[in-house]
């Protein structure tokens, strides 16, 4: 896991106001390839703010963003993802209704034939979708069954998977296990892990610290759309992160949790 | 993943589909069929004539009228969003070209371009307006709708000084104006009009674009989803627009089948048309929110409003029974394919 020489994404400063709200001010951030950077904040900390700005949805307006190097003002989701730059949301990965195959190749479709008779290359797509999960280890039934009859981690992964498909060489996941349970948070991480194995440089958007500290190699807090901390692995230890991401007053209770959750 | 453990997997299969009765049960139109043939029968049986060639004529044009419509309002609603001004514009299409052709030259055809132009502009106009503001398509399209009504009787009254335009039928190009877009031939003893050719290439074009082109795929997203659409880069504006602009079209060709098979048109006309439209799109399937749905449906939903319009005169009823069994249909359409796409997904 030998960090590249430029990060795929820098931040540096980076902020942005909203009318008369300054949603984020002065955050520092690096992507490097095969390492995953976690971003954690509590409710209304920033990080859907920041995850915005990363991803294209809302240009920032204060600091500068660099991508391999190069400073750049993002525009649109479709600028982000020519870059390389992925995300995968918590709750509008997927269109629910489609089935697997059609979602996994929503916005990218792959066609054949020219002129009037130019159309989508179904058996190549239904072909790729499955080979291209069951390369992250997901085997589905059926990838003609619309993706909302997955679970919510099911989607997440197949979100995961689509992104490594494409050649992203950055993945931004937005608090990918904040609906699921013990279990399924366990399988998502699993593939968060794959992504980064595969050499993507990810961002990992979380409230969770047990979550972020089991794969993360860097770690950023936000507080109230400012930067609290930032850590590396080696620097830092699970009881530290979750002591300043909780604050003093409920860190008794949070030990507490701690105590009865085994095999940390 | 090798393709040596690919093959090694216990659960290694070939991408096949899924058994085509379980893919049938899962296609949106299957409560519409069902529904059609529950009213063929039900009129074969109470209605005398309502099997002789010449009421299958009758039946497949009111079918038609209904149908060239209801399909691009389809692909509207599983692009998720309403269009309320269709029904008007249809006859804003027809007085358009009629009047351009009477006032200013003596060619029905160029009537008829112009026409084509300023009905793509409302269409273009609907889809900007409601992806700029993002107010619900309902009131754009209701202001549009009250706008064109009232424009519609008003520009007509102060052109012509009646409520219904001025005849065309001896100008030129009238002829094969008319042979395009309300002629009739037979087939078999029956009767057909050219609408129902119009129709039939429309459910397929627009099948074809649904199912197998990117567009396609983006309509299905903007209405399921258009956020995660947005999000993998769909052209979430474009799509809509196009599909109001889509919906514009047609209305031209309603418009000008109005206009060359009736010679005059009536300003009023088409007010509470844009609600059979939609009552056909959701008969055939779609799902009201988005994201659901498919031409052949609309155009199956339109059949069965062509069937019962004309199967109620076939049974000598009074026609006031029509919206009665209108409102019926669509409710209980609706129910069935609630249920059939339950089952169909409880079944994966």
């Amino acid at each position: 896991m030998s960090p590249g020489t430029t990060p795929l994404i820098e931040l540096d400063g980076v902020g942005k106001q909203y009318g008369a709200v300054r949603a984020l001010d002065g955050i520092d951030l690096s992507v490097r390839a095969g390492q995953i950077t976690c971003v954690l904040g509590d409710n209304g900390a920033g990080k859907s703010t920041l995850i915005k700005i990363i991803a294209g949805l809302h240009p920032h307006d204060a600091g500068t963003l660099r991508i391999d190097g190069e400073e750049t003002r993002l525009g649109s989701p479709r600028e982000a993802l020519d870059r390389g730059i992925a995300t995968v949301y918590q709750d509008l990965a997927v269109v629910p209704l489609m089935p697997v195959w059609r979602n996994f190749f929503l916005g990218s479709e792959p066609t054949t034939g020219r002129g009037p008779l130019r159309r989508l290359d179904t058996a190549a797509m239904r072909e790729t979708t499955r080979s291209a999960l069951l390369r992250m280890g997901i085997d589905l039934r059926d990838v003609d069954q619309p993706i909302g009859t997955l679970s919510g981690g099911e989607r997440q992964c197949v979100a995961i998977a689509r992104a490594v498909h494409f050649g992203a060489k950055v993945l931004v996941l937005d608090e990918p296990t904040a609906a699921l349970g013990v279990k399924q948070s366990g399988v998502v991480l699993k593939y968060v892990a794959a992504a980064r194995d595969a050499g993507l440089g990810v961002v990992l958007i979380t409230h969770n610290p047990h979550h972020a500290y089991l794969v993360g190699d860097r770690f950023v807090l936000l507080k109230r759309g400012a930067m609290a901390a930032a850590h590396t692995r080696e620097a830092v230890t699970l009881d530290e992160l979750t002591r300043q991401m909780a604050g003093g007053s409920e860190l008794d209770d949070l030990r507490h949790e701690l105590e009865r959750d085994p095999g940390r | 993943m090798t393709a040596a453990a690919k093959e090694a997997a216990p659960a290694a299969r070939t991408t096949s589909r899924p058994p085509l009765a379980r893919r049938l049960l899962g296609r949106p139109e299957l409560g519409s069929v069902v529904g059609a043939l529950a009213v063929f029968l039900f009129f074969a049986v109470a209605a005398d004539g309502f099997l002789r060639p010449a009421s299958l004529g009758t039946v497949l044009y009111a079918a038609s009228t209904i149908g060239i419509m209801a399909v691009p309002v389809a692909l509207l609603m599983i692009g998720g969003e309403f269009d309320l001004s269709a029904g008007v514009l249809v006859t804003t299409s027809a007085l358009v070209s009629s009047m351009v052709s009477f006032q200013f030259t003596a060619n029905v055809w160029v009537g008829a371009a112009v026409s084509l132009l300023v009905t793509l502009a409302v269409g273009v106009f609907n889809g900007v307006m409601l992806t700029r503001t993002k107010l619900p398509s309902f009131i754009i399209t209701l202001g549009t709708f009250l706008m064109l009504t009232g424009l519609n009787l008003g520009v007509t009254k102060l052109v012509g000084g009646t409520v219904s335009t001025k005849t065309i039928a001896d100008m030129e190009g009238f002829g094969s104006a008319r042979a395009l877009f309300a002629s009739a031939f037979t087939v078999g003893g029956v009767g057909i009009k050219v609408t129902v050719l119009w129709w039939l290439a429309l459910v397929a074009v627009a099948t074809w674009i649904l199912l197998r082109t990117r567009f396609g795929n983006h309509v299905y997203a903007v209405g399921g989803n258009a956020e995660a659409a947005r999000a993998v880069g769909v052209p979430v504006r474009a799509t809509k627009t196009a599909l109001y602009a889509g919906v514009a079209f047609c209305a031209w060709v309603s418009g000008q089948h109005l206009l060359f098979s009736f010679d005059v048109v009536q300003s009023g006309e088409g007010v509470g048309n844009e609600l059979i439209y939609i009552i056909a799109a959701v008969i055939g399937g779609c799902l009201i929110t988005g994201g659901y749905g498919s031409a052949v449906g609309a155009a199956v939903g339109a059949l069965i409003f062509g069937m019962t319009s004309k199967g109620i005169v076939y049974a000598e009823w009074n026609p006031d029974w029509f919206k009665f069994f209108l409102g019926a249909m669509l409710l209980l359409a609706t129910l069935l394919n609630a249920w059939v796409r339950k089952r169909a997904e409880a079944a994966r």
